[in-house]
């Protein structure tokens, strides 16, 4: 047994024992910190792939964000999730289907795949051969170079969805106290501040 | 290279940055001070841009790696969306005004909606058709429910995104299905393997269904149209006047190059589907539009009616079938433009109305006006010899000669169920008993956007303006 079947069977071992556990923890906290070692046992696999940028991606994207948003949700609001437990029961049959379509459909994807002759070497015209770059790399210049264009065209979706937000949410109140922040600056003491010589038994 | 690849997106590039520049000088001037002026540029900006792309040089250009390509055919249609949204920006000012509505963002919403209509009629590839097509959806999701404190036209922009969402999901699918069973995105390279002598395989066939269900939506063709009428009714009018020009204009060129480029060794396969949406178009058009009083709803059905006729004419699969949807849709565009210049100012004490029973005897207050939508209702419905007329003529021509008979005869009926509700609008204004008065005051833009519109369709029964022309030309670009 190599030292990658070990780190195989060890990271599998997590993700399947940890997954197991996000779903029958009863503190909801320890569900999500269950997910994050998941998510950790995968990037694991990631990098015996030899896919490192998606390890990396998945140990930043979902451990950094999506996991600690989990996490502040979780502790933030009032969730009852002893209720939402309560009917696990009655769901086990949908996920057990759900779960047996899956493994068709995994069972297709591997075994009766068909594609046209010319379509490993139309795909190879993009790509970069694999066994010469790192895909770090060869996402890079896939990304910065010959889909430059549509790489700057999500740039401008994605500023259509802040504009869109901001137009659709944003209120300006009336009345509201706001900060001026070199108007604090430039409070000058001698102004502000005068200094009254009050004689004593007289008051002002 | 790059200096080449910028120079053939130059148009695209241009508006991009304006429409930044436009954003900072809406943010950066006080609230309102600004908003007036820059919906007026943005309009001159999308005509110059418009001017501009038309006065270009000839020719066929590729550009990052032939992901996007600038031809006669997409300059055309680009020309077509450009003025298309130029006008009804510059209709919607004082309707938005009236309502309280204006903000600089709409302008600089409507001038991205623009870059990804032109990014959609310019794609070669798979990603950049979807980057495109979803530029312009999630900007008309916003403007859709523009007007954030109705309940009517926030439904409208949230059934509008629902449902938009649902149709990208079935695009992607059949564009990920497309790539599986072809090995790539780019259009060359699907043709390359849809041209094989063999039969087109199951998946490909299937991603071509996919891909053609989700721009059916976008067009809202039948059975993809149910978001129309809501949405058309719900939004702002001048937003319902920009959905019902551009957009169209760009998903049905967007569709006519996939189906003509791409997948141009497959046309029987996709000539049935393209039949079938045209014919249930046009007739679900036509018949559900009859029971509508709404004005707005009405159009909606009469948008869903003429993108049958376009989708018939790329059934045919033909050079003069994409000839006959350019010079459709162009004359669609001068109709609508038209006809929104008249319902923006259908009001009574400054609230906008919308049912048509309003129109009793309109001619009797107002002739002039009356008599421009007459025409345009008239050019609407079809009937010769005004150039709406011509619009369904060369569909037709187009639909027999390609030995679609039977699909031209169920146009000529629907085109005459349809005249029913574009006719009775005329017999309101003209012969109806007098209802409570219309009292809108029409701005003179608006005034010439009408009777320019109603002008054209009955001086271009001369020789249309040579837009066949033009068009023909530019479909010589697209069919190989």
């Amino acid at each position: 047994m190599t030292a990658a079947v070990v780190a195989f069977y060890f990271f599998s071992a997590v993700a399947v024992l940890s997954g197991f556990l996000v779903i029958t923890a009863r503190n909801p906290v320890h569900s999500v910190l269950w997910l994050i070692l998941a998510f950790f046992a995968a990037a694991g696999l990631f990098v015996l792939l030899g896919a490192e940028f998606l390890a990396m991606i998945m140990l930043i994207v979902y451990v950094g964000a999506v996991a600690v948003l989990f996490l502040f949700v979780v502790m933030m609001l009032d969730v009852d999730f002893a209720a939402l437990k309560a009917g696990m029961s009655r769901f086990i049959p949908v996920g057990v289907l759900f779960g047996l379509v899956l493994l068709g459909i995994l069972y297709l994807a591997f075994s009766d795949w068909q594609a046209s002759e010319e379509v490993l070497a139309l795909r190879g015209v993009v790509a970069p051969p694999p066994e010469q770059v790192e895909n770090t790399v060869a996402l890079g210049t896939v990304l910065y170079s010959r889909y430059i264009f549509v790489f700057q065209m999500s740039g401008i979706i994605l500023l259509v969805a802040m504009v869109g937000a901001i137009v659709l949410t944003l209120r300006h109140r009336e009345g509201v106290k706001r900060q001026d922040v070199l108007k604090q600056m430039y409070r000058d003491p001698k102004q502000a501040v005068s200094l009254k010589d009050v004689k004593p038994g007289q008051g002002l | 290279m790059i200096s080449h690849d910028l120079s053939v997106v130059a148009p695209e590039v241009a508006l991009a940055v304006y429409a930044m520049a436009a954003l900072m000088w809406g943010v950066f001037t006080k609230p309102g001070e600004a908003d007036r002026t820059i919906v007026y540029v943005t309009a001159g900006v999308l005509a110059v841009v418009g001017l501009w792309i038309a006065a270009g040089e000839a020719g066929t250009r590729f550009a990052f790696h032939g992901s996007f390509v600038d031809d006669g055919f997409s300059r055309f249609a680009k020309v077509l969306i450009l003025f298309g949204a130029a006008a009804t920006l510059a209709m919607a000012e004082s309707y938005l005004s009236k309502t309280g509505l204006l903000k600089f963002e709409f302008p600089v919403l409507i001038t991205l909606a623009s870059v990804g209509m032109m990014t959609m009629v310019s794609a070669n590839d798979l990603i950049v058709l979807y980057m495109g097509l979803e530029l312009t959806s999630l900007s008309s999701y916003v403007v859709a429910a523009f007007r954030r404190d109705s309940a009517r036209a926030t439904e409208a922009g949230l059934k509008y995104f629902m449902l938009g969402a649902l149709a990208s999901g079935l695009l992607l699918y059949g564009a990920s299905l497309t790539y599986g069973f072809t090995g790539t995105t780019l259009f060359e390279g699907i043709a390359s393997v849809v041209d094989q002598p063999e039969p087109i395989s199951l998946g490909l066939l299937f991603g071509l269904v996919f891909l053609v269900a989700g721009i059916a939506f976008k067009v809202s063709a039948v059975p993809f149209h149910m978001w129309t009428p809501d949405v058309y009714e719900g939004s702002p009018t001048p937003v319902t006047a920009f959905f019902s020009t551009a957009p169209k204009v760009a998903a049905a060129a967007m569709l006519a190059r996939l189906l003509l480029d791409a997948f141009a060794g497959a046309v029987a396969d996709w000539q049935q589907i393209l039949a079938f949406l045209s014919v249930a178009s046009m007739f679900l058009g036509a018949v559900a539009a009859i029971g509508q009083r709404n004005i707005k709803r009405l159009m909606a059905y009469s948008s869903i009616t003429h993108m049958g006729f376009v989708l018939m004419g790329l059934a045919a699969g033909t050079e003069a079938g994409a000839t006959a949807l350019l010079i459709y849709l162009t004359i669609y565009v001068v109709m609508n433009v038209g006809v929104f210049a008249f319902i923006l100012n259908m009001e009574k004490d400054g609230k906008p109305v919308t049912d048509i029973a309003a129109l009793g005897l309109y001619s009797r207050r107002e002739p002039g006006r009356a008599a421009a939508l007459a025409v345009l209702m008239f050019s609407l419905a079809g009937v010769p010899p005004l150039v709406g007329f011509f619009g369904k003529f060369y569909v037709l021509v187009a639909a027999v000669d390609a030995g679609l008979v039977w699909l031209a005869v169920a146009g000529v009926i629907a085109a005459v169920i349809a005249a029913f509700y574009y006719l009775r609008i005329v017999y309101l204004m003209y012969f109806a008993e007098p209802t409570e008065a219309l009292d809108g005051r029409m701005p003179a833009l608006h005034g010439a956007f009408l009777a320019g519109s109603a002008l054209l369709m009955i001086f271009g029964i001369v020789n249309l303006f040579g837009i066949d022309g033009a068009a023909a030309t530019a479909a010589a670009a697209l069919v190989r």
